[in-house]
């Protein structure tokens, strides 16, 4: 499903990934963790072009992701392909990103509207049934700024959905969340796993990538330090820095 | 600090289920200031009503004089259609400037450079003597002679678009960059292309920033259309100035034409407040209440805690 290889970014003279390769089988969950600043964002971003890549390639379904091979060189694609590229792969923010003119229905509506050109009310039928999905079936109608953070993270989830995506990026989905909130966010994203979604997911809740994760990542300084099932890397690391990494998080 | 007991130490709160009243600070001040304003303004509407040179049953007549409604009537008009003019420029050129297109950017960056840069009076003055320059305008025989093409009315009208234009477009990016960048990497992250994300995401929202300022362009607008009567483009100015200077009342004249202006300011300012509503959804409700209403509230005296609504 996912395949990065030798992926290099760096942002001025700050190399934030040094060569990372990333392999994401269909149906897999994979958990990248690591400290601030490791680049397990930056990686994400890749992965559907928010952030070019300098140099190495990404591939979704065996597709180059923002770029064109020519010869010997990539050639970065218009804005309008790589936005038929994005098609396939959700995303949820940090930060939630929820568009706050638009109520709840509406942000999970406006893409397969403008985009796929779906019919009014066959999206909005189908937006009341995502929502419902993560729980918010009665609260369509709010806007952004009327739900909680946790409630927030839920309408991202099914504005990312709507899209029906092959693969969904999280990126730090409860970091922004109250604790108790982180919860209910958790819950949808277990259920999406079940569900057999291709997830590749940067966190900190190391108790999610162990339940859930089918593979574990530690990133440090912009490379891939370990990488393995839960089990390995966050049972019986074998490098020094992820066990410090881990002593201070649990 | 009412009939509290006197406690041993500090501030002690009366603990037999009395709920203490809070007592904002009160403004006496202001209270003093409004007298004395007051008297002043007194002083002042009599001065100007006793005044034996102004014919003030003159003013009455001409207010709703034909003529003066023609001219009221064009510069509505004129204000209308410059205003739209120069907010769809004004969004082009916004759009233009922050464009990755260097092209796109550098001219926008001219085009602002340049309108900006100069007394709107002259470019008027420029668009009405473009005759001057380009006698004829268009190719072969498909030219035109200029006076034809543009009337007063028509110089005046691009002058002003023109220069609105500029000022939008600052307005409007100030606005486009004012939206959380996060707004835009969703709305791509939706495989919206970036025309989509622009109309449908970031504008909406731009619109929240855009508004106020350009309430107060529309309104600096409707003044500035009295500068067109440097060329005689017949707007409220041209002709109150014309009737005055004919029978000798330019000053009661002038007052009619400063009446309308007022009557024409107030109805745009209330119409912005009713689109800062519109765009404000979404957001917190701000306090509804007018400058007036909170002064009344903050002037009543006995009041104990400010009514929020």
């Amino acid at each position: 499903m996912v395949e990065a290889l030798a992926v290099h970014k760096s942002f001025g003279h700050v190399d934030v990934l040094k060569g990372v390769d990333l392999v994401v089988a269909p149906g897999e969950v994979t958990c990248l963790l690591g400290p601030s600043g490791s680049g397990k964002s930056t990686l994400l971003r890749c992965l559907n072009h928010l952030e070019r890549v300098d140099a190495g390639t990404v591939r979704i379904d065996g597709d180059l992701v923002g770029y064109r091979l020519k010869g010997e060189k990539l050639h970065e694609l218009r804005s309008h392909e790589v936005a038929a590229q994005r098609r396939r792969v959700g995303m949820v923010f940090q930060r939630f990103n929820l568009f706050p003119h638009l109520t709840a229905a509406q942000n999970v509506m406006e893409a397969p509207v403008q985009v796929l050109r779906r019919p009014r009310g066959r999206a909005r039928s189908d937006a009341q049934e995502l929502l419902a999905r993560v729980g918010l079936a009665d609260l369509a109608d709010r806007y952004p700024s009327q739900l909680s953070g946790g409630q927030q993270q839920r309408v991202a989830i099914a504005r990312a959905l709507a899209m029906d995506p092959a693969l969904m990026l999280f990126d730090e989905p409860t970091s922004a969340l109250d604790p108790e909130l982180v919860g209910e966010v958790l819950d949808v994203m277990r259920g999406l796993a079940a569900d057999g979604m291709t997830m590749v997911v940067v966190t900190h809740e190391i108790g999610f990538a162990r339940e859930v994760g089918d593979s574990v990542v530690f990133m440090d300084g912009g490379v891939i330090v370990e990488r393995g099932t839960p089990a390995q890397v966050l049972g019986a690391p074998r490098h020094e820095r992820t066990r410090a990494f881990l002593a201070k998080v649990l | 600090m009412s009939s509290a007991p006197a406690a041993p130490q500090g501030d002690a709160v009366p603990s037999r289920g009395v709920p203490l009243q809070a007592v904002p600070v009160r403004h006496w001040g202001q209270w003093v200031a409004a007298a004395v304003l007051l008297v002043l303004l007194v002083l002042l509407v009599r001065a100007v009503a006793a005044n034996e040179v102004i014919q003030w049953s003159v003013i009455g007549d001409r207010l709703f004089q034909p003529v003066i409604l023609r001219g009221l009537v064009t510069t509505i008009w004129l204000t209308v259609a410059s205003m739209v003019l120069g907010v769809v420029g004004g969004v082009l050129v916004a759009v233009a400037r922050l464009s990755d297109n260097v092209l796109l950017s550098s001219l926008s960056r001219a085009y602002t450079w340049v309108f900006r840069g100069t007394p709107v009076l002259v470019q008027i003055l420029l668009w009405f003597n473009l005759a001057l320059f380009f006698p004829r305008l268009g190719m072969g025989s498909l030219s035109v002679s200029t006076n034809d093409l543009i009337t007063p009315f028509g110089a005046a009208l691009l002058a002003l678009a023109l220069n609105e234009a500029a000022y939008m477009a600052e307005i409007v990016r100030a606005g486009i960059l004012a939206v959380d960048p996060g707004q835009r990497e969703a709305a791509e992250a939706l495989s919206m292309t970036r025309g989509l994300v622009m109309r449908r995401i970031v504008l909406p929202q731009a619109m929240r920033v855009i508004i106020p300022p350009t309430g107060n362009e529309l309104v600096t607008l409707l003044k500035t259309t009295s500068l067109v009567a440097v060329i005689g483009a017949g707007d409220l100015l041209t002709r109150a100035q014309a009737v005055g200077a004919t029978d000798f009342t330019r000053m009661e004249m002038l007052i009619v034409a400063s009446l309308w202006y007022l009557v024409l300011t107030s109805i745009a300012s209330s119409g912005q407040m009713v689109l800062e509503r519109r765009f404000g959804r979404g957001t917190a409700p701000t306090s509804r209440r007018s400058a007036l209403g909170r002064l009344a509230a903050d002037l009543r005296p006995g009041r104990t805690r400010r009514a929020t609504s």
